[in-house]
């Protein structure tokens, strides 16, 4: 088997669940300016949701086919997920919006400590078992296997994305929640409601995040209370590697940021001759947040250095 | 019939008066000026009667409503719009998606896109320039887009905050002739000048504004002979 192609695999399904996240993270600063930390979160309330959708229906024993029950789960996590990150902006954020930039910096970590002990309250200290709901198939291309899981992983994020750009740079919300992004002043007197664009970003991330908050869930077959918060780190690091606040470098940044980690965990035990093994994957994303923030902190494809905290 | 009524507005910045109580009327069909030196605070009044800048004193009424303290994105759709200062272009939209932007309140599709015709006509290089971002444009262009994007919404006043700032003397008459030209197809405005001599001969009516107070008022043709107008603004020995 080859490891380098099988690394490479692996890092695109990881790196496109990433993206996802890091989309939320991107759009969120893009439009008020603020690192929402409570966003990863939100990944794992949407995974907890589906969850305990998932199971509670396929325990129930109602016989409807396997993959819609996935998709009511999805859906209950993007609802769920989309009203939280509604309500979170509006009771936390909004009234911190003439404050200085530490205060809702600050809340948004404070937010974060209490959605992941609600979830524990909601679902326990333990982690839960995701069962494997699809016979998974493998595929060997040129010396790396490929499970359908990881395939479906990779097409449904990327379908996820395109519909994002569409939306983005399409539509007239879209196009409105450009032009509040750069402007907020002056979309006001175009008539649109910054209120409701800003809302529509949280939404729109959160929803995102669900999708990913189910697809890690199912890729690891296990949930717990505290596993949005490595991933949200994570996908920051990739919202900071592409750029934040530029859409397609959160993608760029997202895949990237999953392949790196992937080759690192496949290499670092040859690397070091034995001494650091694989559990040390965590690492390369934060090496990877710290050079960057060094040598390029406007990222890759961004391009006003940050100068908001 | 009076559409823009300003009754004792005062706006003040951190207990410093900016707008120091002023009375200023704008008739329907008319085109106001109102000039004055900068920091005299016209740039604050307009921010005002948008609902930009908190009002500490008085009203604004429109279309015989009072609109003081209405968020500047429900006056749009009452037909109310404004070219900020410094013009205020999306940079990163493009020129169409920016005078999308400024139809954003608007659903007849079929009467957008007739609109958006007109502005291309009115304004040729917009139409060249129509995919490229807005902030690739000259200060000359930039101010077309700006105005041809509150036209977009089809304004009953529209209100223009130094249409002339930074621009070279031939592109100041190509605005100012736009300026009479939309007047003249009956809207409403209120042009707000450091070029008080363009302004005047333009305008019907001016007022002049000197440290947050109206110091003088009347048609533009009077003022533009008042040698104390003259003087001040104009550049002229008395």
């Amino acid at each position: 088997m080859d490891i380098f192609l099988q690394q490479i695999v692996n890092g695109v399904t990881l790196g496109s669940i990433y993206a996802l996240v890091a989309l939320g993270y991107t759009m969120v600063y893009g439009i008020i300016g603020l690192i929402n930390f409570a966003h990863g979160e939100v990944v794992m309330i949407g995974a907890l949701t589906a969850f305990s959708v998932i199971t509670g229906l396929l325990g129930a024993d109602t016989g409807l086919p396997v993959g819609l029950v996935v998709a009511i789960g999805l859906v209950a996590a993007i609802a769920v997920c989309s009203v939280l990150a509604f309500s979170i902006e509006k009771v936390a954020y909004r009234p911190l919006r003439r404050a200085s930039r530490l205060a809702p910096l600050i809340t948004a970590i404070g937010m974060s400590i209490v959605l992941q002990n609600v979830a524990m309250m909601i679902w326990g200290r333990n982690y839960l078992r995701f069962p494997e709901l699809f016979g998974t198939e493998r595929y060997v291309v040129g010396g790396a296997s490929i499970t359908s899981l990881q395939i479906a992983i990779v097409l449904l994020a990327a379908g996820v994305m395109a519909l994002l750009l569409v939306m983005v740079h399409k539509t007239r919300l879209g196009t409105a929640m450009r032009a509040t992004a750069q402007n907020p002043e002056v979309a006001g007197l175009m008539g649109i409601n910054i209120n409701t664009a800003i809302s529509v970003a949280f939404v729109v991330g959160a929803a995102l995040a669900a999708v990913a908050g189910l697809m890690v869930m199912t890729y690891y077959e296990v949930a717990y209370y505290h596993m949005g918060f490595i991933l949200g780190l994570k996908a920051f690091t990739a919202a900071v590697l592409g750029g934040i606040g530029n859409l397609a470098g959160a993608m760029l940044g997202g895949l990237l940021l999953g392949v790196i980690e992937a080759l690192g965990a496949g290499y670092i035990g040859d690397l070091t001759f034995g001494v650091l093994g694989s559990h040390y994957q965590d690492v390369f994303a934060f090496f990877v947040l710290i050079t960057v923030l060094i040598f390029r902190p406007s990222g890759l494809l961004g391009e006003r250095v940050g100068d908001r905290a | 019939m009076t559409l823009l009524e300003l009754a004792g507005l005062e706006v003040a910045y951190g207990g410093i008066k900016a707008v120091k109580g002023i009375d200023l009327a704008v008739e329907k069909g008319e085109l106001v000026c109102l000039i004055g030196a900068n920091g005299a605070g016209k740039t604050t009044t307009l921010k005002a009667i948008c609902g930009m800048v908190p009002t500490h004193g008085g009203a604004v009424r429109y279309q015989d409503r009072d609109i003081t303290g209405t968020p500047s994105y429900r006056l749009v759709e009452r037909g109310l719009a404004m070219v900020p200062e410094g013009r205020g272009i999306f940079r990163q939209l493009t020129v169409a998606e920016n005078l999308a932007m400024g139809a954003f309140v608007r659903n007849d599709r079929e009467a957008v896109r007739h609109d958006l015709e007109v502005i291309f006509e009115l304004f040729p290089r917009l139409a060249e320039r129509r995919s490229q971002p807005g902030g690739t444009l000259s200060g000359g262009e930039q101010q077309m887009l700006a105005i041809g994007r509150a036209m977009m919404s089809r304004p009953k006043l529209l209100l223009l905050d130094e249409p002339s700032m930074g621009l070279a003397p031939l592109l100041v008459q190509k605005i100012f002739e736009t300026v009479r030209k939309i007047s003249a197809e009956g809207v409403t405005i209120l042009l707000i000048e450091q070029n008080a001599r363009l302004a005047l001969e333009i305008a019907n009516r001016a007022y002049v504004m000197e440290t947050g107070t109206i110091t003088l008022s009347g048609p533009a043709a009077e003022l533009l002979a008042d040698p104390k107008v003259r003087e001040a603004y104009l550049g002229e020995m008395a």
